[in-house]
């Protein structure tokens, strides 16, 4: 099947999320839509999808118009989709979300669930996509979730699949499966639309690779295009993302953890055990992909997950402190989700600013708050930290990302610390705000402070740390210099050794590079000068993502 | 931790609200310019004073079409229009004025005032008011200070009876000297009801029970707690009496009036006012209420903050408790001087409807307590001169706040432009 | 990109707390019955009578009332100590809460009645629990049907009272007993239509909403009473449904009474605790409705429409909550008056809650609530030592340790309570 988009745009408000973008795909064919987060892959497929109405253009499917005004249409269009946050319902089983919607029943309207098992093995066995059809979803690891969600949309005898960014939670050989996967969906004469701001995968998989700018589509390549041109299509201008760094000189150990178990949120052992060390003026990058127990490391250091083991600040035993003395005691916290745990999104900029010391002096005498002293804080933190906003009393919630991430910043590094923990620091945030965040970051570590860096963006962890350690199901797989290649690290994400895995040989050094791009331009050969953007979570500089 | 579909709620109960009357920061518009954008935009006031209006509009269609004389002249309306429509006016504008002359002002007194009548006649109205709206204060600060803590305080009226029945035991079972008792009674109302509502706090802050089912299951608890003491000699009973009725407390322990030739005001007001500013100075200018409103508006950055979230409903579910229990206490040592076994009345939903229409802000739990104790006082006398039965009050007080907990309907009623703003449009659900 | 994972929960695993509070209490519930009960008992027989009027003789049963809490109450320690030393598969677990509990009233019956001269009418007793429970039920029932979908109802009070009014009414002024029971129906509908109607449309918080709408509920039909009924007592006549006998398996003895003897809203009850169980779990509408309830997205992005699922239950759940309302009325007492639901609806809630959200479930705690009160009752006719206000509140202190966790951790429908909004 055909399918052709036609000067399709789409406003919200004053932003133009989509500009007359044309998009034809073959069928049988591999289409990659390549753009940094906000350039409006997204806002695309949800038109495609039928979550929403384009304001001009048109949808043709083997040449004849039509119309898709809900999702509904998109399947009887015989166009399906596997979305970024997965829709499938957690408490059913694999065969009552694949058949939702479209379930076997026998007379009055009674689910046939036996039919329904049995069609779910059928597709699940014809596409090679193992699953159990009574397994309940949430128990289920990501990996398999996805496939759930794709054999949903196979049900539905999609022509047109549409991946948005599937392989963002995928370890390598995840995302090796499921290239398979799509090679054989591609054999049986479906095509895929493939979104991602990943270089390599796109090069990998796909047939033809669209690039997506501010909401127009700036050029089609073939697979063969290097990356800097097609970097150099993405963002328009070459930009710089590595921080200038100097050498890092360690002092003494400031946080020593020892047998660190953290029980998850399904029973099993998010952290199993790990140890390791981290020196003032060091900063220790955790690179793993998300999923492997980063979280409730984070959350166990501060005291905001039970654990059991042992965590030494300085000389100091805070294992079983409460997060308040940790905070207290000198640790600062940036955590991953900045809006549901970093700030309090209806509360004005100068309140987010003194969130966790409120009620010490000088911000307060015993029950009473000191607001002068708050305010006087404020107003000299927000041209510090460069927070852009339109007062100090202004709801955080208003602040862009980038700014928000800085509120965050200022009140941790505003206070007397001795290690900083900041998972996911740069997540969602503009090209600017970003060398922001690392500047200062680099600045506290050369101050000597010890810095523990959580990042699932391998570029992010090779740009700041000084040592890498590697997180993958809840162990530490290794700790390496930041001069190791991406190859081993992928192994070591992946749970291998250093010995390589014949049976990867075939895919070649491309598998192992899931979440990384185009730092550098190739694999081996290291350019640092290179002036190539990373395509992770950059957007312009002072432009956010919509959201 | 979270239960909301967008990066942000709406807003949290009335979390953080803006400080009312503050001009952007910017220029300062004229005062023509402010009022209009005023109404066009929204904001809570008009929102709030529309709402009343429509209610009361609804409210007078109620009283004029449950009327005999209306609805017999309305089934032969084509005969005699004019007469249908004045007929039914004027029931409605009888029942209203009788509303307002019990409550605020009644024109009577003041002429008769002018012929030697008594001038403190004239004040009657509105210290019938303020003694209504005591107990509404501090009911509604009970169920608005939970709120901008996160929680649901369904239990005001549980909460009321404990501190009723220890500033009633308090009143009649010990012997204390003048000022002395009343304060004496009055703390110990704040810790019945404290205790109270510290258990609803302690059991979501260990178990996770939801505030909404514990504090309802408590209020039934509580009132066959007190019929039971209530017939129980040796308890709460009055000796003597076979009825569930306590002995009246002492003279010393009575909430008196103060001031000098009229007006008169009743204490139990100033303190219930007193509890207000406590209340305002605890959530705006306390460590204690800035932790309070951070778990209320996000529990999980406030853990991340190192606040402690369970201890903190705790707490905010004692002082809760604390203030329904003070208006329990205020009730029985001002108005009543005794308690029976259906005391409570529904102090504790009006409280909640006290909260709501106040957003949650101790200003505005006062005017709209004020508001509905002029509907209460107004409604006895509306009751006693027209016959509309007083229950009606109920159904005003329910209207007003259903239509200010729904500004997109009163904009569309009223065509006013859509806007974002603080309002009660939370989604929380079991699972919080 | 998120995965899907539980939620975490803040309670303790399932696994040896649970068990030793359990077996705890089991053990105390048996000390009980040995100290108090058994010890405390007068000496005699405790009589249990079986026979309702009219159908076949069934033995008295006379029993040693000591002794039989003696026997009881060592039966109830042995489970305990065995619960706490195996841990059996679910059902044991649940049958052994049922086998205790059991005990314990069998215990406290005999305590009470220990050389009474009135027997117990166990059959008698058993009739009213079913009685009390049908508003409990439907309103459980009305519950889960809004909640299965996404929205909270907390207006169930509200809908008995307004259905209760109507059905009273209605009923009185047309001559029509049939006609009430629909007025009623109807009158919890309109009440559900304009909660869906402020919940999905204006986004109103729910839980405030639904009280607001008692409230309201509460003001009008009083002021409605005051105004209309008091001055026309003709609108207010008071006819009930008369009971109807089902045929042989009316007449099994015990059995017969209890569960086929009683006015159509008992027979009503058992056809919609079929209906809304089967409907819920074992249908395609039912698939797709907890969906809606649970992650209402996916459900759109199949095809489903979220909106009108959540108008659709929630009126309906009305319906059936308004013919709990009708029963108080013209299957009960007849009359209306003010304020008559005294909190059942809120009960109504707790039962569904403790049910887990499922008809089944609802049903086993409303029962058990109106068990609770149907033995205060009964209680309370016979001279006992225990207050009849510290029974009452008997079920709302089950209800709230059931809540606290006694039970295990309960999970709502994941998106109850949250509007959906399209983007």
């Amino acid at each position: 099947m055909k399918l052709e988009l036609a000067g399709i745009t789409k406003r919200f408000g004053s932003l133009v999320a989509n500009d007359h973008i044309d998009l034809t795909v073959e069928p049988g064919e591999i289409r990659a839509l390549l753009g940094e987060n906000g350039a409006g892959k997204s806002t695309l497929m949800n038109i495609l999808y039928g979550l929403t109405q384009p304001d001009e253009g048109e949808i043709r499917v083997d040449g004849k118009p039509i119309s898709i005004r809900s999702p509904k249409d998109a399947i009887a269009a015989k166009i399906g989709m596997v979305h970024q946050h997965f829709m499938l319902v957690p408490v059913f089983t694999v065969a009552e979300n694949v058949t939702l919607g479209q379930e076997p029943t026998r007379r009055f309207g009674l689910l046939d669930r036996r039919r329904a098992r049995s069609e779910v093995r059928d597709l699940s066995q014809q596409f090679g996509l193992d699953v159990d059809p009574d397994a309940v979803v949430e128990e289920l690891p990501v990996g398999i979730q996805q496939r759930v969600e794709i054999i949903k949309a196979l049900m539905r005898e999609a022509s047109v699949l549409i991946l948005d960014e599937p392989t963002a939670v995928l370890t390598p050989s995840e995302s090796e499966d499921l290239f398979r996967i799509m090679r054989d969906l591609r054999a049986d004469g479906r095509s895929i639309v493939f979104i991602s701001h990943k270089l390599k995968e796109v090069q990998a998989i796909a047939d033809r690779i669209t690039v997506i700018r501010q909401g127009k589509v700036v050029g089609e390549r073939g697979p063969e295009c290097t990356d800097a041109e097609l970097a150099a299509l993405m963002v328009g201008r070459n930009v710089q993302l590595r921080v200038s760094k100097d050498e890092a000189s360690p002092g003494d150990v400031r946080l020593a953890v020892r047998d660190l178990i953290v029980p998850g949120d399904t029973g099993r052992s998010a952290v199993e055990g790990i140890s390791f060390e981290v020196r003032a003026g060091e900063i220790l990058g955790v690179a793993g992909v998300q999923g492997n127990g980063q979280t409730e490391l984070c959350e166990a250091l501060m005291g905001l997950r039970p654990s059991s083991g042992t965590v030494i600040l300085g000389d100091h035993d805070i294992s079983a402190e409460t997060p308040h003395a940790r905070l207290q005691a000198g640790i600062g916290y940036i955590p991953e989700d900045r809006q549901e745990d970093g700030l309090v999104g209806e509360f004005p900029v100068a309140d987010n600013l003194i969130l966790d010391v409120y009620d010490q002096p000088p911000f307060a005498r015993g029950i009473a708050l000191d607001l002068d002293q708050i305010r006087a804080t404020a107003t000299a933190r927000v041209p510090e930290f460069d927070i852009r906003t339109a007062s100090i009393a202004a709801r955080v919630a208003s602040l862009s990302g980038g700014n928000q991430q800085k509120v965050i910043l200022a009140r941790e590094i505003g206070r007397e610390l001795r290690v900083l923990l900041a998972s996911q620091p740069t997540r969602g945030l503009d090209v600017g705000s970003i060398e922001f965040v690392h500047r200062r970051i680099v600045e506290q570590r050369d101050r000597g402070l010890a810095v523990i860096l959580v990042s699932s963006e391998l570029d992010e962890i090779y740009a700041l740390a000084d040592r890498i350690a590697v997180m993958y199901e809840g162990k530490i797989t290794g700790f390496r210099p930041p001069t190791v290649s991406i190859e081993e690290l992928g192994l070591l994400m992946t749970g291998g050794s250093t010995d390589t895995d014949d049976g990867d040989a075939a895919a070649g050094p491309v598998a192992q590079a899931g979440p990384l791009d185009a730092v550098g331009g190739t694999t081996g050969a290291e350019d640092p000068g290179s002036p190539v953007a990373e395509a992770g979570d950059t957007g312009q500089p002072g432009q956010e993502e919509p959201s | 931790m979270s239960e909301k579909q967008g990066a942000w709620p709406a807003s949290p109960p009335a979390g953080g609200a803006p400080p009312p009357g503050e001009p952007p920061a910017g220029q300062a518009p004229s005062f023509g310019q402010a009022l209009i954008s005023a109404i066009l935009d929204g904001n809570p006031v008009v929102v709030t004073i529309l709402a009343i209006i429509a209610a009361v509009v609804l409210g007078g269609l109620l009283i004029a079409f449950s009327d005999p004389v209306v609805l017999h002249l309305w089934s032969t309306f084509f005969s005699n229009p004019g007469a249908a429509i004045s007929a039914a006016w004027d029931a409605a504008a009888a029942a209203y004025s009788a509303l307002i002359e019990g409550s605020i002002l009644n024109p009577h007194t003041v002429a008769a005032a002018f012929h030697g009548g008594s001038v403190g006649a004239i004040f009657y109205p509105l210290s019938q008011t303020c003694s209504d709206a005591t107990p509404l204060i501090l009911t509604g600060l009970s169920v608005a200070l939970a709120f901008r803590a996160g929680l649901f305080n369904i239990g005001a009226a549980g909460q009321w009876v404990g501190g009723a029945i220890v500033a009633t035991y308090l009143g009649f079972g010990v012997s204390l000297p003048p000022v002395i008792h009343v304060i004496v009674c009055l703390i110990g109302g704040f810790i019945g009801g404290a205790v109270i509502g510290w258990l609803v706090g302690e059991l979501k802050a260990r178990t996770g029970a939801h505030e909404v089912i514990v504090t309802i299951m408590l209020n039934y608890i509580m009132y066959n707690l007190l019929s039971f003491l209530l017939g129980t000699p040796t308890a709460l009973q009055q000796p003597g009496q076979s009825n569930l009725i306590s002995p009246p407390i002492e003279g010393n322990a009575a909430l008196p009036h103060v001031g000098g030739p009229p007006p008169q005001v009743d204490v139990g007001f100033l303190v219930a006012l007193a509890a207000a500013f406590a209340t305002w100075w605890l959530l705006t200018r306390s460590t204690i209420g800035f932790r309070f409103r951070t778990v209320g508006a996000n529990a999980g950055a406030a853990r991340s903050a190192g606040m402690n979230v369970e201890r903190t409903w705790a707490d905010a579910m004692l002082v809760a408790g604390g203030l329904a229990g003070l208006a329990g206490a205020a009730v029985i040592l001002g108005p009543l001087h005794q308690i029976t076994f259906n005391s409570y009345g529904t102090y504790g939903f009006d409280g909640i409807t006290v909260a709501l229409l106040g957003r949650g802000t101790p200003l505005g739990v006062v005017l709209a307590a004020l508001l509905f104790g002029a509907l209460h006082a107004g409604g006895t006398n509306m009751e006693a001169a027209t016959q509309v039965p007083s229950d009606v009050v109920q159904v005003l007080q329910g209207l007003i706040v259903l239509f200010v907990a729904a500004p997109p309907l009163i904009k569309v009623m009223f065509r006013l432009r859509r806007t974002g703003g603080a309002d009660l449009t939370v989604s929380k659900g079991w699972n919080a | 990109m998120t995965a899907l994972v539980a939620p975490p929960s803040l309670a303790l695993p399932v696994s040896s707390t649970r068990r030793y509070i359990a077996a705890g209490s089991f053990i105390l519930f048996g000390l009980i019955d040995i100290l108090l009960f058994g010890l405390f008992a007068k000496p005699g027989d405790a009589t249990f009578v079986f026979t309702a009027g009219g159908t076949a003789h069934v033995p008295e049963l006379p029993l040693p009332a000591s002794t039989v809490c003696y026997v009881l109450g060592a039966a109830s320690i042995l489970i305990g100590v065995a619960r706490a030393v195996a841990d059996p598969g679910k059902v044991w677990r649940r049958v052994s809460i049922g086998v205790v509990l059991v005990f314990f009233v069998i215990s406290l019956l005999c305590w009470a009645y220990a050389g009474s001269a009135i027997p117990l009418n166990v059959v008698n007793l058993l009739q009213s629990t079913m009685n009390l429970s049908i508003p409990l039920v439907l309103g459980a029932l009305a519950g889960c049907m809004c909640e299965r979908s996404g929205v909270i109802n907390i207006a169930i009070e509200g809908q008995l009272l307004l259905g209760a009014f109507s059905a009273a009414v209605v009923a009185s002024a047309v001559g029509g007993l049939w006609l009430g029971l629909i007025a009623g129906s109807l009158a919890g509908g309109v009440l559900g239509l304009v909660l869906a109607w402020f919940a999905i449309a204006y986004l109103v918080d729910q839980i405030i909403l639904g009280v607001v709408l008692n409230v309201l509920a509460s003001g009008l039909t009083g002021y409605l009473n005051d105004r209309v009924l008091v001055p026309h007592p003709d609108l207010n006549t008071g006819n009930t449904f008369g009971a109807i006998k089902i045929p042989i398996l009316g007449d099994i003895p015990i059995i017969g009474p209890i569960f086929f003897d009683s006015t159509i809203f008992l027979y009503i009850m058992y056809a919609l605790i079929i209906l809304v169980q089967v409907g819920l779990f074992r249908t395609r509408w039912g698939l797709r409705v907890r969906a809606v309830g649970e992650h209402p997205t996916a459900a759109a992005t199949v095809g489903i429409r979220v909106l009108a699922t959540r108008y659709r239950n929630v009126i309906m759940g009305g319906l059936i909550a308004g013919i709990g309302g009708a029963y108080l009325t013209v299957g009960s007492v007849g009359t209306f008056s003010k304020d008559m639901s005294s909190g059942l609806g809120y009960i109504a809630l707790a039962a569904m809650i403790f049910g887990r959200w499922t008809p089944l479930g609802a049903t086993a705690a409303a029962l058990l609530f109106g068990f609770a009160n149907s033995l205060q009752s009964t209680l309370s006719t016979i001279n006992v030592p225990i207050p009849s206000y510290i029974l009452l509140m008997a079920p709302y202190v089950a209800t709230i340790i059931a809540v606290a966790g006694l039970v295990g951790r309960v999970r709502a429908p994941a998106a109850d309570g949250q509007p959906y909004v399209r983007s």
